[in-house]
């Protein structure tokens, strides 16, 4: 039996690998996919817990949390094209400028 | 024998996510991620989740990374310009271990004192998770389930929005 | 025997019949489609290597690993490599919950003809149809080509446009059997198939797995006029082997699902189950090679359009009316 103490740490060094990919990384697709990462170790300790605690309740929260990360990724990905069409780059230093 | 598939899987998902950070090119970086939603999905299998893998590799790797994917191919970003300054990594490695220190701090110190509920693993194999699920989707949480449906219509808009020349 | 030991070896035993079957049914299925290619087009087709070339296969099959395995200048190895292999395994992997057959009597216990009969077992279908898409995507990316990267992106775009009409139409069939697992579904359709309640869903679900399978009116991702061979262009001998036996292999186990979600699965009257499986599940892939002889291609704007604006809204309109008439029952 896996105690709830294994999964907690892993989703905390998951979040914490996320963490650094967000602040050492310039592409902003690379900077998106560590948040949905984040997200995702969110999500694993909701379900070690709804385990542990006997709950489906937890189960329901990852549920929403995947509909907000879809709904973050179709925004995001769309942002992403419109500001490839202005600079012809995705890097997040080139966003810096508050005009075009 | 749990312990033992808990252990390599967790192996797995932690060197696949360093390599979704450390990567050069945007596409390995999607590919080492899926594998790591793949190893997440493994686990809520052991934690008497499968509808929830089931959601999680059908959300998670088969739409959301699938777009990343299809954008990185859309704007055919092959290697990246570098990484950011080497200061910016020593601080962004700081904070990043702070946290984790952080989180283990919180973990050893802290202890569960929510009520324990009814649910089972032989409840689940009896009644059937997705079963569950739904009774509770569209019993206690119908209102935050009906608002998702909202924050996706907006989501739709705004996409569209955002990338069509003239609306 | 310990009771453990004979559980693994039975399921071994279903894991490498469906391994034998399906990969031999799909390397067959290539001869039959130019045979009957050959038939609709009033030509003979291959009918030298062995009897009526019955022998054809296996010499395709010594051709396509004798030949030389290129890999263009300026490609990405490792995914040029991985891309096959992630387009023929999830297609395989999808027959472990399609019941094939009524569960027998071995051994004095009873074996459900089916790998493994999961509770969420038509959501691990739509997953694995949805990782398919990486086959794709990665091929076209990694070979450092136009042709199989323009093939790659109307590829993607094709799937996932798709695979909503696909998972939506499926929707009607849980609401009346009640379940996700795949065997309840078959189990509700012992006396009226669900075709005759769903015959709307049933072609939604027809279109869209003849899109899934990038056959020949939805064959854009590899359109010989266009692309050359689309995101395979630049792959030869066994690697583009596998792409091809993937697709076939995709046609069998849609056209399976097609019979378990709409056909009944394994019923039906005087013949053995495995057979009825058998016949509904090679019609569908008759059918597929019968479209291919008899339609053209659509253009890339009537395909997105017959997806988004006319499978999409449909669907969504069936579920609302199976929806009315299952509550007023």
């Amino acid at each position: 039996m896996v105690s709830l103490h294994s999964y907690l740490i892993l989703s905390a060094i998951l979040f914490s690998i996320g963490t650094i990919g967000v602040l050492i990384r310039r592409n902003a697709i690379v900077i998106f996919m560590c948040v949905e990462m984040m997200l995702n170790s969110v999500n694993l300790t909701f379900i070690a817990l709804s385990k542990h605690l006997g709950n489906v309740d937890g189960q329901i929260f990852v549920f929403f949390v995947m509909t907000v990360a879809a709904a973050e990724a179709a925004v995001g990905l769309a942002l992403m094209i419109a500001f490839y069409k202005n600079r012809e780059s995705i890097d997040v230093e080139d966003v810096k400028l508050m005009k075009l | 024998m749990e312990t033992f598939f808990f252990m390599i899987v967790a192996a797995v998902a932690v060197l696949a996510s360093i390599l979704v950070i450390t990567c050069k090119n945007p596409i390995n970086s999607a590919l080492s991620l899926i594998l790591t939603f793949f190893c997440l999905a493994t686990l809520y299998v052991t934690l008497d989740a499968p509808f929830m893998a089931a959601i999680q590799v059908l959300v998670y790797a088969g739409a959301i990374m699938v777009l990343i994917v299809f954008v990185i191919m859309l704007l055919n970003v092959r290697t990246e310009s570098g990484r950011r300054s080497s200061h910016s990594v020593l601080f962004g490695s700081l904070i990043g271990l702070f946290t984790l220190f952080q989180l283990f701090y919180l973990f050893n110190r802290s202890s569960l004192t929510g009520q324990k509920g009814t649910i089972d693993s032989a409840l689940i194999n009896k009644v059937g998770h997705t079963e569950l699920i739904g009774k509770a989707l569209y019993t206690d949480f119908l209102l935050p389930f009906e608002v998702t449906s909202i924050l996706l219509l907006v989501a739709i808009i705004g996409a569209v929005v955002l990338t069509k020349k003239k609306i | 025997m310990s009771p453990i030991a004979l559980d693994i070896a039975i399921h071994l035993a279903k894991i490498a019949l469906i391994f034998f079957v399906v990969l031999t049914l799909a390397a067959y299925l290539v001869f039959a489609e130019r045979r009957i290619l050959a038939w609709i087009q009033d030509r003979k087709g291959p009918n030298r290597v062995g009897p009526f070339g019955l022998l054809q296969p296996l010499a395709d099959l010594i051709k396509l690993l004798t030949k030389e395995d290129f890999r263009p200048a300026g490609a990405d190895k490792w995914l040029f490599y991985l891309a096959p292999a992630m387009a023929a395994i999830p297609a395989i992997l999808t027959f472990a919950v399609i019941p094939f057959g009524a569960p027998l009597q071995l051994f004095g216990r009873e074996v459900p003809l089916q790998v493994a009969d999961l509770n969420v077992g038509l959501l691990f279908f739509l997953a694995l149809s949805s990782i398919a898409v990486y086959g794709v995507a990665l091929g076209g990316w990694a070979s450092n080509s136009k042709y199989a990267l323009l093939g790659s992106i109307r590829g993607l775009a094709q799937l996932i446009s798709y695979e909503l009409s696909m998972g939506l139409s499926l929707v009607p069939t849980v609401m009346l059997a009640g379940s996700l697992r795949l065997s309840d579904i078959v189990g509700a359709q012992e006396g009226i198939w669900f075709i005759v309640y769903q015959p709307l869903a049933f072609a939604i679900f027809l279109i869209s797995i003849a899109a899934e399978c990038k056959r020949i009116p939805f064959d854009i991702p590899e359109a010989e006029g266009e692309l050359v061979a689309g995101f395979h262009t630049e792959y030869s001998g066994m690697r583009f082997g596998l792409f091809f036996v993937g697709e076939y292999i995709n046609i069998i186990v849609l056209g399976g699902l097609a019979t378990t979600f709409f056909l009944g699965g394994w019923h039906g009257p005087w013949l053995p189950p495995f057979a009825w499986f058998s016949v509904k599940t090679l019609a569908f892939a008759f059918f597929f090679i019968w479209m291919r002889g008899t339609l053209p291609r659509l253009r890339y704007d009537q395909l997105m359009h017959l997806g988004w604006k006319v499978l999409t809204p449909l669907a969504l309109v069936n579920i609302l009316v199976t929806g009315w008439i299952l509550m007023l029952r």
